[in-house]
C-alpha cells in the first residue's frame, strides 16, 4: 500500500515541526525517516498515523485520503519507541486486543496469536506479563501486537532507541527480514544512520521540518545532496579553503567548504606526490577500524580512519609525521550548494 | 557516642511511643470501653431506635456520596491529568479546596445557600422542597469534604503511566469507552480503589459538617458521629463506645477489604 504525504505542514507554537512535506512511500517499502531530535521526523510519523493533524496538505494511505480520518479507522499498525505494551495484560491478551476490539471469532484470534508468537519466536511467552520480559522482546511483542490486526502500513517510532546496542542490532535485522517476508509497507524514525542505513530500502534525510534528502542509503551516503546530509549519515572533516590540503587555486574562494570523509585519506609516512605533512595526535582503537587524530602546518586537526590491517604495515605512532592525500573531496558552496564527488573531481582540484 | 544501631533504635522508639498515644492505646481504650462489661451490656447498649436510625442514615449517605465523588474525582482526575490548560494548577487547588477549608465552614456555607434566609431559601420553600436539616443537606455536606479524594489518588497515577498505552489502543482500533474500560481503568484500579476507600471513611465519619447542617436531631438527623457525640453528651457512655467502636469497626473491615482485593488480583 503506497503512502503519499503532499504540501505537509505543521506547527506547534511558534515551532514549525513540518513545513511543506511532500513525500511518495512505495507499496511494500521500508522507508527510514533519518534526521537530528527537533528535525520533524517523528512528527511527519505521527501524521501518517493520525496522532497528529497537519496544519494544512494531505496525507493518502493507498490512494485514500486519510488527512481527517479517525486514527481508529486508519488501518495502521504503530510500534512505539518505549513498546506502550498493556502492563496489565499477558503477552498474548496484548496480542489480540486488536482483534478482540474487532471482535474476531475465539477461534481466529486463537490462531492468529499462534502464528504471530511463532513469528516473534516468542511461543513459550503467551502467558507472561510485558514485565517479565526483556526489552527486545517486549517491542517484538509490540510489533506482532500491530502486525495481529493486518494494518496496511506498518509505522515504527524509534523502534529500537531503547534498547541496548547488542539488542539493537539482532532486532533491527530480525526486523529487515521480517519485511522481506512481509513486504508490508513500513515507515520507521529513528536517529541513527547506521539502523537507517542497515534496514532501510530508502532513506529521507529530515532537518528542520524540512527534507534534505531522499534515496537509497548508498546513494545518500555516496552522492549527499547538501552539507547537512553529508555531514549527518556519515562522519566528516570540514576543511576551509586555506587548508593546508589544497593549492592555491581553491584558495580563491573563501565561501567554499569542503568535505573528506575520514576513510577517504591515503596516510603514507613518506611524501609522495601532493601528500601534506600532519602529526599524528592521537590513536584510538575502534576495534576493525583506528582513529588517528592528525593536526596539519595550520594546526588545524583532522580525523582520519584507517583498517586494523592498514594502521599495522604504517606501524603508527603518536607525534610521528606522516602524509596525507585526500582520495576523495566533496566541495560545496555556502550559498549555492554544488557538489563535485567524483575521484576526477578531486584531481582536478588538487592539481 | 551513639552508634548507628543505637540512634535507629532511639527513632523507632520515638516512633512507636508517639503511635501509642496517639492510635493504639486510643482505639484500644475504644473496644475496651465498649466490651469490658461483657458482650451483652455491648448489645443493649447500642440496641435503640436512635442507634439504628444513625447507622441507617450514616450507610445512606455514604451509599450517595461515594458513587457521585468517584465520577466526579475520575472525571477531574481525567481533565487535569490528560490535558494541558492555562488554569490547570488553578483547578487543582481548588479540588483541594475541601482539604483546606474547615468542614464547620462548608456547613455554614451550606445553611447559608439553602437556609430559611439563604440565597435559595425562599424558593426551596415555595417548591416545598426541604434541604436543610434533612438528608439532602447531609448528602451534600458530605460530598464537600469527601470531593478530592478520588481525583487526588488518581491523578498521579495517570501522570505516571502516560498516554502511550492509550495512544497504541486507539493506534488498534479501540473507542475512547473501550480505551477507558480496557486500558485506563485497569491500570489506574489501585490509586482509584484507594481512593474510593479514603472517600467511603471520610464519608462514615464526617462529624463537622454534617453537625452544621443536619440539626444534630437525634432519632432524625443524626449520622453514627454524631450519635456518638449526642449519646456521650447525655451521659449514656456504653452508647457512646459501642458505637464508637462499630464505627472504627466499619473502617477497620474497608482496611481489611482493600487487602484482600488486592491479594485475589495481584499477579
Amino acid at each position: 500500500m503506497s503512502i503519499t504525504i503532499s504540501q505537509v505542514s505543521k506547527k506547534f507554537g511558534n515551532f514549525q515541526a513540518l513545513d511543506n512535506i511532500d513525500l511518495d512511500v512505495q507499496p511494500g517499502t521500508l522507508v527510514a525517516l533519518l534526521g537530528p531530535s527537533g528535525s520533524g521526523k517523528s512528527t511527519l510519523l505521527r501524521t501518517v498515523a493520525g496522532l497528529e493533524t497537519p496544519d494544512q496538505g494531505r496525507v493518502r494511505i493507498n490512494n485514500r485520503d486519510t488527512t481527517n480520518l479517525d486514527i481508529r479507522k486508519r488501518n495502521i499498525g504503530f510500534v512505539f519507541q518505549h513498546y506502550a505494551l498493556f502492563k496489565h495484560l499477558t503477552v498474548r491478551e496484548n496480542i489480540s486486543f486488536g482483534l478482540d476490539i474487532r471482535k474476531k471469532p475465539r477461534q481466529v484470534i486463537k490462531q492468529r496469536v499462534k502464528e504471530l508468537l511463532e513469528l516473534i519466536q516468542l511461543e513459550g511467552f503467551g502467558d507472561r506479563y510485558p514485565n517479565q520480559l526483556s526489552g527486545g522482546q517486549r517491542q517484538r511483542v509490540a510489533l506482532a501486537r500491530a502486525l495481529a490486526v493486518q494494518p496496511e502500513v506498518l509505522l515504527l517510532d524509534e523502534p529500537f532507541g531503547a534498547l541496548d546496542a547488542k539488542v539493537r542490532q539482532e532486532l533491527r535485522d530480525w526486523l529487515r527480514r521480517l519485511h522481506d517476508e512481509v513486504h508490508l509497507t513500513s515507515i520507521f524514525v529513528t536517529h541513527d544512520r547506521e539502523e537507517a542505513m542497515a534496514v532501510a530500502d530508502k532513506i529521507v534525510v529530515m532537518n528542520q521540518g524540512k527534507i534534505e534528502q531522499v534515496g537509497t542509503p548508498a546513494e545518500v551516503y555516496e552522492h549527499p545532496a547538501n552539507p547537512f546530509v553529508m555531514s549527518f549519515v556519515g562522519e566528516v572533516n570540514v576543511l576551509l579553503h586555506t587548508s593546508p590540503i589544497f593549492d592555491h587555486a581553491h584558495r580563491a574562494n573563501p565561501a567554499t567548504r569542503f568535505f573528506v570523509r575520514p576513510h577517504d585519506f591515503e596516510v603514507f609516512t613518506t611524501p609522495q606526490g601532493d601528500s601534506v605533512l600532519a602529526k599524528v595526535k592521537r590513536i584510538i582503537h575502534l576495534g576493525w577500524q583506528v582513529q588517528l587524530e592528525l593536526t596539519l602546518g595550520d594546526r588545524s586537526s583532522l580525523i582520519v580512519h584507517l583498517n586494523r590491517e592498514e594502521f599495522v604495515r604504517l606501524d603508527l605512532k603518536t607525534e610521528q609525521n606522516v602524509y596525507l592525500e585526500p582520495r576523495q573531496i566533496k566541495c560545496f558552496e555556502q550559498v549555492k550548494q554544488d557538489l563535485f564527488n567524483s575521484p576526477a573531481d578531486h584531481h582536478q582540484l588538487a592539481s | 557516642m551513639l552508634t548507628k544501631p543505637k540512634i535507629s533504635a532511639i527513632l523507632l522508639l520515638i516512633a512507636l511511643i508517639y503511635l501509642s498515644l496517639l492510635l493504639f492505646l486510643p482505639a484500644i481504650a475504644i473496644f475496651y470501653e465498649a466490651f469490658h462489661q461483657g458482650i451483652n451490656v455491648f448489645l443493649t447498649s447500642i440496641d435503640q431506635r436512635n442507634f439504628w436510625q444513625a447507622t441507617i442514615l450514616t450507610l445512606i449517605v455514604t451509599a450517595i456520596t461515594v458513587p457521585l465523588n468517584t465520577i466526579f474525582g475520575l472525571c477531574a482526575a481525567w481533565v487535569i491529568g490528560r490535558n494541558q490548560f492555562r488554569g490547570r494548577t488553578l483547578l487543582l487547588s481548588i479540588i483541594d479546596l475541601p482539604f483546606s477549608i474547615s468542614p464547620v465552614v462548608a456547613g455554614l456555607a451550606i445553611v447559608l445557600l439553602y437556609g430559611k434566609n439563604g440565597w435559595l431559601g425562599g424558593l426551596l420553600a415555595s417548591l416545598n422542597i426541604q434541604i436543610l436539616f434533612a438528608t439532602p443537606a447531609i448528602v451534600l455536606a458530605t460530598a464537600f469534604v469527601t470531593m478530592p479524594f478520588v481525583a487526588r489518588e488518581v491523578i498521579p497515577v495517570l501522570e505516571e503511566i502516560g498516554e502511550e498505552q492509550e495512544t497504541a489502543a486507539r493506534t488498534l482500533g479501540a473507542n475512547d469507552w473501550q480505551v477507558f474500560y480496557r486500558v485506563t481503568l485497569p491500570n489506574i484500579r489501585w490509586g482509584l480503589l484507594y481512593g474510593i476507600l479514603l472517600t467511603n471513611a471520610r464519608a462514615l465519619g464526617e462529624f463537622g459538617a454534617v453537625a452544621v447542617v443536619s440539626g444534630s436531631i437525634v432519632g432524625r438527623t443524626a449520622t453514627l458521629p454524631i450519635f456518638v457525640e449526642q449519646a456521650y453528651k447525655n451521659y449514656q457512655a456504653e452508647a457512646a463506645f459501642g458505637s464508637a467502636a462499630i464505627l472504627a469497626s466499619i473502617a477497620a473491615l474497608t482496611l481489611i477489604f482493600k487487602e484482600i482485593l488486592e491479594q485475589k488480583t495481584r499477579h
